[in-house]
């Protein structure tokens, strides 16, 4: 399929439900925001999903290497506290893909152990060149995490898209997934992507995106911003690299002011204050880390002016 | 894969250094006491090789039983390593583990070959006996050296590195020449022992892990050695 759909105006054709939850969406939205000269209310930042106008919190939670632990019973009870962890301070995107290994499973095994909460916003992928073993894949997906339908279903680095995409829409429409999506990292295949986001009403895209790594800012958050596409950020931390790598560098002064505790909080919070960005996924093995990293979507966020400097500052180290 | 040339080795990492270290405890506390036997059967090898040489005799029965050890050695990490633990976090594990099995086959078709018998003592099967040593006793303590536990440790037998350490080591110390047979039976298992040195260095590198310097240099030592002849 490759027509051209026109861009979706935001919110349009929302149910009753969707536009209530928009409302409230951007009302707790705001209630994150600080008042001029107040201090902020430690309040996780929301963003809507422009395609329904679900609001969900700006930052999730990503699978890639850290949940991959096989049946290593450490590994995976460590990997339970995370998402305990995540699930209580408020976190709701869970990512992951057959891609990852073992990932889904340790993510289904954390999930029965904590009663299969009803929180969770769970996003895979489809990683298969050929439409019939993608399809099963999916189901398999769907069996390791243990739910009964995901909330979005992505095409894994654009494995397949041409047969899947028209899959995946069939399968939103008869109520078997909520969102559907393509992913890439790294920014490879970035003129494809623009393609497809013109020529298919996605609801999300996943790109890697960075203090360091700002290609997506040039054209592909505005071409998601003008198509109402929802923005799903990996690699925020380039995989633990960027905050390694700034570490023998002391904190600015505006990082304290915005509330962080470190590089990494910084650097979060670099990435969930663009406006484009729907939610970021950075990974951890840690409960201290995604804490943090949670506590990176509250209070203080940067603006356009401030973004910019941030970026320079980095760049400049 | 497009743009294949933007993908480093750490792309293609899926797993942290802890469980990949992690593994080998769980393959110890499951098969310990193989270990120890092929250290046993090893030994009984190697006293035999050392009376053959002592008496000046040739003597083929041990460099058989050697060829065959190694075999199941190479089997039992294909199953044990490979197939059991590593592939439900690597999704190349399958393809090594059908590496092994077929190294397994090498030495199996080695072992039948007419054409192989221990050499005699030279600098290249002396640096044989010593990268022997190193596979059954030095490199289980690499555990040590880079901060693991023993429970953690690699043994002859049972991870790929060490049994693949053995192999070299055998390789140096036996003669394949004799025929055209056992002489492409052999130089396919080094092929292979080499090209897993390799791999594997360069896992361990791109997981952090400075211990894949030590795989590295054994096997360009080994390598270096294979060029000399025998006396």
């Amino acid at each position: 399929m490759n027509t051209q759909h026109p861009p979706r105006p935001p919110l349009s054709g929302l149910t009753r439900r969707a536009s209530l939850a928009s409302l409230a969406g951007l009302a707790v939205w705001g209630l994150g925001r600080p008042l001029p000269g107040q201090a902020a209310a430690a309040t996780p930042l929301l963003r809507t999903i422009p395609s329904s106008g679900e609001a969900i919190p700006v930052v999730g939670l990503g699978s890639w290497i850290t949940f991959n632990v096989g049946q290593d019973a450490a590994g995976l009870a460590a990997s339970t506290d995370v998402i305990r962890a995540f699930l209580a301070g408020g976190g709701r995107m869970i990512d992951s893909s057959p891609m990852y290994g073992s990932a889904q499973a340790t993510i289904g095994h954390a999930l029965g152990m904590l009663g299969r909460p009803k929180t969770v916003w769970s996003a895979d992928k489809v990683w298969d060149g050929d439409l019939a073993r993608g399809t099963a894949q999916m189901d398999t997906s769907r069996q390791r995490w243990g739910v009964e339908r995901f909330d979005l279903m992505q095409v894994h680095n654009l494995v397949g898209w041409q047969a899947h995409l028209p899959r995946l829409f069939e399968m939103k429409a008869a109520g078997r997934l909520r969102y559907v999506g393509i992913s890439t990292s790294e920014g490879r295949r970035h003129a494809e992507f623009e393609q497809i986001m013109r020529s298919h009403p996605l609801d999300f895209i996943q790109i890697s995106y960075n203090l360091l790594d700002r290609e997506v800012e040039q054209r592909i958050l505005p071409l998601a911003r003008d198509r109402g596409i929802g923005v799903i950020v990996n690699r925020p931390f380039r995989q633990g690299a960027l905050p390694r790598q700034l570490a023998r560098h002391p904190l600015p002064g505006w990082a304290r002011e915005l509330g962080c505790e470190d590089w990494a909080q910084a650097a979060l919070k670099f990435v969930v204050s663009h406006p484009d960005v729907t939610c970021a996924i950075p990974a951890t093995t840690q409960v201290r880390h995604v804490q943090q990293n949670l506590a990176a979507g509250q209070g203080p966020m940067p603006d356009a002016a401030l973004r910019a400097r941030m970026a320079r500052d980095v760049a400049a180290l | 894969m497009d743009e294949w040339w933007t993908y480093r080795p750490s792309d293609f990492l899926m797993f942290s250094p802890s469980i990949y270290w992690r593994l080998f405890e769980a393959l110890n506390r499951f098969g310990w006491p193989l270990a120890l036997l092929a250290v046993t059967v090893v030994s009984v090898i190697w006293a035999a090789r050392r009376r053959a040489q002592t008496k000046g005799a040739e003597e083929t029965g041990s460099v058989r039983l050697a060829a065959l050890l190694l075999a199941g050695c190479c089997l039992l990490v294909a199953w044990a390593y490979f197939w059991q633990r590593f592939t439900p976090i690597y999704s190349a594990a399958p393809v090594f583990a059908a590496l092994f099995a077929l190294k397994a086959a090498g030495w199996v078709l080695l072992a039948a070959s007419p054409g192989v018998r221990w050499a005699p003592r030279s600098l290249r099967s002396e640096i044989g006996v010593w990268l022997a040593g190193w596979a059954l006793i030095g490199h289980p303590l690499l555990a040590l050296v880079f901060g693991r536990p023993l429970w953690q440790a690699e043994w002859f037998g049972l991870a790929p590195d060490p049994t693949v350490l053995g192999g070299l080591a055998l390789l140096l110390m036996v003669d394949t020449t004799q025929l055209r047979t056992s002489r492409l039976i052999g130089r396919a298992l080094w092929v292979v022992s080499l090209s897993w040195c390799a791999i594997s260095s360069l896992s361990l590198w791109t997981l952090g892990e400075r211990q894949g310097l030590v795989l590295l240099t054994l096997g360009l030592l080994a390598l270096g050695a294979g060029t000399l002849r025998h006396r």
